[in-house]
């Protein structure tokens, strides 16, 4: 277990990624010069470890704390990431691939999604700034991760949420007692309110001010990723876009151990996927016009339903510097996607991870993977958030008296050409 | 009644030290070219050089992002709001 601190940790200073321009460490994510947005700086010099010496560290995200943004021992959530590597052949089989993985994040610490990386960084970054309040604008999965980190650490929280949030989202944050709101409208709307909220009152809200500090949690993925494959990249890596960062902060990741000769080779494809009723970062791709169109959501998907993305620009970049692709699917095909997971490899994920499946299944149709790619699919979200999903499309169950006789009947229907147990 | 323009604390100190500009105009392009010609250090973050809404903000038109009501070319009414906000990550 990574040891907790009773000195604060320091935040990095930071840059725009835009002009250049530089500033000191602040909860602040954009540039006062240009308005673009701020990125912590690192410094060139510092020591980085080895492999070995990652590899003796607690199993969590802060193995990798020379790519993360604070310096100093961190005081909240020593205890997120290191999720599983999970080999899938039969995915594998179905997509045309050499080798397919999943990266589980629908098992991450404490709330099970990939959003306890960002807010694990975030909250540290609060911590260095001194801040008593988080908060955050959530579809979701990050009221979740904030509600819980926050309740660990000891920390006011405020989260505002649209109002028509699932029900285990909804649940999932409240019982941790944050101060929890429901606004009227989008995502976009909520965002919108944030912003407000972010410039009058003087929390820390992880994906607003400390957003800088806040994406960096996410190039840990890829950090995983490439040493659970035994200090190596795999070929091709698809994950689900909201707000977009998540794809630019991979290809990232993979590049930052490329830099410190701890993988070689070329950098993976990278692919993202949406689902068709909230796609402005795959129409961008399609486009390629650099021009992003914002939309009004229309999904079941709503932890990915972000009709107006920040990164949106960035990650169509991204994507096609890396020779990777984009793909939308639908509603009825990302609720495919969720059960031939589950069928296929015994994880049951969330919408977006139904999404990050099925676009897997459609990129695959139209031939962007070869039979000798290795592809991780980055699943980031648990099924358990989001079951009002599978309303009505899974069988029921029967329900019989406890009688022997009655499950043989079952078996028998169930398997017709086998007579296991001999029944006369 | 005018139309109101709420600006982000990044950006209020470019306009003066103020958050609410009041003005007037039959689009949300002639609203932003009158406070843009009052505060000229401002402009430069409002528009871009050919014009168009400036990429690093999105403005509202009340609760409605302007790119999809005709961006500068929507019309504005006595009494409404506009609000310029910063781009924000995912949640």
């Amino acid at each position: 277990m990574t040891t907790l601190s009773a000195t604060r940790p320091e935040a990095l200073p930071l840059r725009c990624r835009q002009c250049k321009a530089d500033f000191p460490a602040a909860p602040t994510a954009i540039c006062e010069e240009c308005l673009g947005p701020l990125e912590p700086v690192y410094d060139a010099d510092r020591t980085l470890p080895d492999a070995a010496t990652i590899a003796r560290r607690a199993p969590s995200l802060w193995r990798y704390r020379e790519w993360l943004p604070l310096r100093g021992e961190i005081v909240h959530s020593p205890d997120t990431g290191f999720t599983p590597l999970i080999d899938a052949p039969r995915l594998a089989d179905r997509l045309g691939v050499g080798r397919a993985w999943l990266k589980n994040d629908a098992v991450c610490h404490p709330s099970l999604s990939f959003k306890d990386r960002v807010v694990a960084a975030a909250i540290n970054a609060a911590a260095a700034f001194g801040l008593d309040t988080i908060g955050c604008a959530s579809t979701g999965n990050l009221a979740n991760a904030v509600a819980a980190q926050a309740a660990r650490a000891g920390l006011a929280a405020w989260i505002f949420i649209p109002e028509d949030l699932e029900l285990a989202k909804v649940v999932g944050t409240a019982v941790y007692r944050p101060n929890l709101v429901r606004v009227r409208g989008t995502y976009d709307d909520v965002n919108r309110l944030c912003a407000q909220v972010a410039d009058h009152f003087g929390w820390g809200l992880v994906n607003l001010n400390l957003r800088s500090y806040y994406g960096e949690g996410s190039k840990t993925m890829a950090f995983e990723i490439a040493e659970q494959l035994g200090w190596r990249q795999p070929t091709a890596v698809i994950a689900p876009m909201a707000g977009g960062s998540l794809v630019t902060k991979l290809a990232r990741g993979f590049r930052e151990f490329r830099e410190a000769g701890l993988v070689s080779g070329d950098p993976p494809r990278i692919y993202g996927a949406q689902a068709t009723g909230c796609a402005p970062i795959v129409r961008l791709v399609e486009r390629g016009d650099g021009q992003l169109v914002p939309e009004q959501p229309r999904t079941i998907a709503r932890s990915i339903a972000i009709g107006n993305p920040a990164d949106g620009g960035y990650a169509a970049e991204t994507i096609r510097g890396s020779g990777g692709w984009a793909a939308a699917v639908s509603d009825p095909e990302l609720v495919q996607g969720i059960r031939t997971l589950a069928e296929e490899t015994g994880v049951f994920t969330e919408t977006a991870g139904g999404v990050t499946v099925a676009a897997a299944f459609a990129l695959a149709a139209a031939g962007h993977f070869r039979t000798t790619d290795e592809l991780v699919l980055c699943i980031t979200g648990n099924g358990l958030k989001t079951i009002e999903a599978l309303g009505g499309v899974l069988p029921d169950a029967p329900v019989i008296n406890a009688r022997l006789r009655e499950v043989k009947e079952l078996v028998r229907a169930a398997t017709p050409a086998l007579d296991p147990i001999g029944t006369p | 009644m005018p139309v109101t323009l709420t600006l982000p604390a990044v950006l209020s100190k470019l306009a003066d030290g103020s958050r609410e500009i009041a003005s007037a105009g039959q689009t949300v392009g002639e609203v932003i070219n009158d406070i843009a010609r009052r505060y000229p250090r401002l402009s430069p973050r409002l528009k871009d050089e050919q014009g168009a809404p400036y990429p690093f903000i999105t403005i509202y038109l009340n609760d409605e992002d302007i790119r999809l009501k005709g961006g500068f070319a929507a019309a504005v009414r006595d009494g409404d709001e506009l609000t310029v906000v910063p781009a924000i990550a995912g949640g």
